[in-house]
């Protein structure tokens, strides 16, 4: 057994271009490099990627799940950020 | 590829109540009961926690043992196709560990942990691996046969409530049908060969049939521990349901291939629609589970040499990772 694990890194993977990088899983490495490889080998073994991102996982700030409904409550009463909030009369078109 | 009703060994597993306060376990079982996921950092009952670390490292082990069975073959596969297409099925199932240790590291336990347990002998994998592949065609029953049973396992797994867990499962199943198939094409093979050749796959089916039922663990008589995993949805069927879908739809594979499943009660039931088939030899189950499967030592052995060899390896690639931070950082 090793003294100490090596450094846990989260994966993202672009599956194609035009779409935005996606979660995929995680893989430990020593340093960046081996966590591209490691990534590589675990996530893309039938071409699921033509690009990835890793990112030390100690290194990604999260929202807190038992916050959630304070930290998104601002966006709760702001109804009038959305189109259908105006009613706009059946005679007016391309609006 | 082989998760095993493995949950239930361990006897019943208790939550600490007195943290969890009624209000909160319910609040929870209605998340559950809406079909809404559970994410690695939303509260969870700890029973919830432990059971799902039990059940994802056990099927990441069983993963990772069960590349023995078949790398045993690899460097004697029969023609080179073959060979690069094994040597492709046991990269995908290192690949299945990883999906899966990673699922059971959101749960806060670590990757050293899990990988102690294995070698300790603490932690379970699946029994299938402890039998021997004795010949080629035991590398096509274990594809058509252990993947088979593994993907009906597997599929509903895909919906368990532990979004991690799911998306590892995703995953795993969209891989798994190549799986299946490669086995199924060694048998046809075989099948269509000499006398001695469909001998061999005979062979092969009578030895892997009954530990293949094996799979799905215990008869749900027996079965105490599955109706807190239903209630929570980390299980969708019982035991016995997925047994039977699985003997359902194999047994007409095997007449296509003009194999003889080796059970003399086996009959279909107009009836009900479903094979009849004999009670599983559970003594056999459980010697295996206990560690006295024909294979047990071997597998923990070699895993352990595996580990105990790399660990310079792993040791020197840090050593050497730290150096660079600390050139960099002087530089």
């Amino acid at each position: 057994m090793s003294k100490q694990e090596w450094p846990l890194y989260e994966v993202f993977i672009r599956s194609r271009s035009g779409l935005a990088h996606r979660h995929a899983g995680s893989v430990h490495a020593a340093d960046d490099q081996m966590a591209l490889d490691h990534a590589r080998d675990t996530y893309t073994r039938r071409k699921e990627g033509v690009s990835i991102w890793v990112v030390r996982s100690d290194r990604i700030v999260a929202s807190d799940p038992a916050e959630t409904a304070s930290f998104f409550e601002p966006a709760e009463d702001k109804i009038y950020r959305h189109p259908t909030f105006y009613e706009i009369p059946d005679e007016v078109e391309n609006l | 590829m082989y998760t095993q009703g493995l949950d239930q060994q361990h006897g019943a597993e208790t939550g600490r109540h007195g943290e969890e306060t009624a209000a909160q376990l319910d609040a929870f079982q209605a998340r559950i009961d809406d079909e809404e996921k559970i994410e690695a950092k939303d509260w969870m009952p700890e029973a919830y926690r432990r059971t799902l670390v039990r059940q994802i490292s056990q099927h990441a082990h069983s993963e990772i043992i069960g590349m023995q069975p078949e790398g045993n073959w690899l460097t004697r596969a029969p023609t080179l196709k073959r060979k690069a297409i094994l040597l492709a099925k046991v990269q995908d199932e290192a690949g299945h560990g990883l999906y899966l240790y990673s699922a059971a590291e959101t749960l806060g336990v670590s990757r050293d942990q899990m990988v102690a347990d294995l070698l300790s002998g603490k932690a379970k994998y699946s029994s299938i691996f402890n039998y021997p592949t004795l010949t080629w065609a035991d590398i096509g029953a274990i594809g058509w046969l252990v993947d088979g049973a593994a993907i009906m396992n597997q599929i509903p797994l895909c919906r368990c409530s532990y979004g991690p867990y799911s998306r590892a499962m995703i995953r795993v199943c969209k891989e798994e049908s190549f799986h299946q198939r490669q086995g199924f094409d060694i048998m046809l093979t075989l099948c269509r060969g000499t006398e001695a050749q469909k001998a061999m796959a005979q062979d092969a089916l009578n030895r892997f049939w009954w530990p293949s039922l094996m799979m799905f663990g215990p008869n749900d008589a027996n079965s105490k521990h599955s109706a807190q995993s239903m209630a929570w949805k980390i299980k969708r069927f019982s035991n016995d349901e997925l047994r039977q879908k699985f003997v359902d739809i194999t047994v007409p594979q095997a007449e296509f291939l003009g194999l003889r499943i080796p059970d003399d009660k086996l009959r279909f039931d107009e009836e009900s629609g479903h094979y009849r088939f004999s009670d599983i030899d559970w003594t056999e189950f459980h010697e295996v589970l206990a560690g006295n499967g024909p294979c047990n030592r071997e597998r923990m052995a070699k895993r352990r040499t595996a580990h105990e060899d790399g660990a310079w390896v792993r040791e020197a690639a840090r050593a050497y990772a730290e150096k660079r931070t600390s050139a960099a950082a002087a530089a």
